[in-house]
């Protein structure tokens, strides 16, 4: 075999009898220039790049709340699956909004160091699952819009968010699929299901008009580093019909205030106190 | 047993460099579809594979361990079936 550490046991590309664990694991940033291009204001790249990562960290930790909850095993390394793909979604990003902000933050600092008025992610990530019909709805919603989001960050300018985002798009894409493929069980399985299915959408349709909003930032970034998200719209309306259409569900309608980002609910609060125990208990503490 | 939840299904991958595809294990599903994103999402999260067969357990024919002996044993004692009689050139690898 000849290898000297676990490590390369799982990475040696050219070894093909350990095929069962798995070989070819690749960097997303491998080869990718890290220097911020001239003429993209740092500040402002940075400041998106912690929004996106942002959504990122906060969703997922809602996913994981679910290990040991889900209602059957093989959901639950499937949420884990999805949870572990956002995180590290997250770790590039805010990763790279320390870096361009000149800051020099760590993406640890970034995420186990700021408070709850600092952080720039969406209400929709931060709420809490009254079942799995609306933890369905809520996916659904947010895989959706961040695909389309993402799909077209391929071509931003910042070479760095352009990498992380051809990555993120293959993952979101399997949770679309995912969320899609278990609205149409619950929603064409029994009239229960469907009930609970119906429920998990009207609670996230109030937190979706807002996915939408434009920010100064954005369009002072748009059209060459970022998107506006209002031009997501018409992508996110088409995904969802075709998923209602099939479902034989309609997008409940209700009114809807949108907030703009850095605006939370009262959930998120709790949800940081969580994520950031460990880290406000041993401050600086390492592996 | 009231009830037995969903039905067992066994999963078969195919890794990068691997030729056919071998048995990995089994999981739970309610259908065949929803078999095939389990398999993906318990089987391959350490990038095992490239192709994912699922069948039902139920589908699958076993041979019988009433009937190993009259099965398996009678191949024991035939070594002649076995293509050893004859020198491999040095120039031919991988036999």
């Amino acid at each position: 075999m000849g290898f000297d550490t676990a490590y390369e046991a799982i990475t040696e590309e050219s070894d093909d009898q350990r095929w069962a664990f798995g070989t070819g694991f690749a960097d997303p940033l491998a080869g990718v220039d890290t220097a911020v291009p001239d003429g993209i204001s740092r500040a402002d790249l940075g400041a998106y790049c912690l929004m996106l990562g942002d959504d990122a960290l906060i969703m997922s930790h809602r996913l994981q709340e679910w290990l040991a909850r889900a209602p059957e095993l093989e959901e639950e390394t499937a949420l884990a699956n999805i949870a572990l793909d956002l995180l590290g979604q997250a770790r590039l990003l805010l990763t790279r909004a320390g870096y361009a902000d000149g800051s020099g933050r760590t993406e640890d600092d970034l995420a186990f160091g700021r408070g709850v008025t600092e952080f720039r992610n969406v209400r929709l990530a931060e709420v809490r699952d009254a079942d799995f019909g609306g933890l369905i709805a809520r996916l659904l919603v947010f895989s959706t819009w961040r695909l389309a989001l993402l799909d077209r960050l391929r071509g931003s300018a910042d070479p760095v968010l352009a990498a992380i985002a051809a990555r993120a798009v293959l993952e979101l894409t399997y949770h679309r699929d995912y969320a899609a493929q278990w609205l149409l069980r619950l929603a064409l399985g029994t009239s229960y299901s469907r009930d609970r299915m119906t429920a998990g959408l009207a609670e996230a349709v109030p937190l979706t008009a807002e996915l939408f909003l434009d920010s100064d930032l954005e369009l002072r970034l748009s059209p060459r580093v970022a998107v506006r998200p209002a031009e997501l719209r018409a992508e996110f309306d088409a995904v969802l019909a075709e998923v209602l259409r099939r479902a034989e569900l309609a997008w409940p309608g209700g009114p809807a205030q949108p907030a703009p980002r850095g605006m939370h609910t009262d959930q998120l609060g709790p949800l940081l106190d969580e994520l950031q125990s460990v880290a406000r208990a041993h401050p600086g503490a390492t592996w | 047993m009231n009830d037995p939840g969903w039905p067992l299904y066994e999963v078969f991958l195919r890794g990068k460099r691997g030729l056919n595809h071998v048995h990995v294990g089994s999981l739970h599903a309610a259908d065949a579809q929803m078999a095939l994103r389990h398999a993906r999402d318990l089987y391959t999260r350490r990038n095992e594979g490239v192709s994912i067969w699922v069948v039902a357990s139920a589908d699958i024919t076993a041979s019988s361990p009433d009937e190993k002996d009259p099965f398996f044993a009678p191949s024991g004692d035939k070594v002649y079936r076995h293509p050893t009689f004859y020198d491999i050139p040095d120039s031919v690898p991988h036999i």
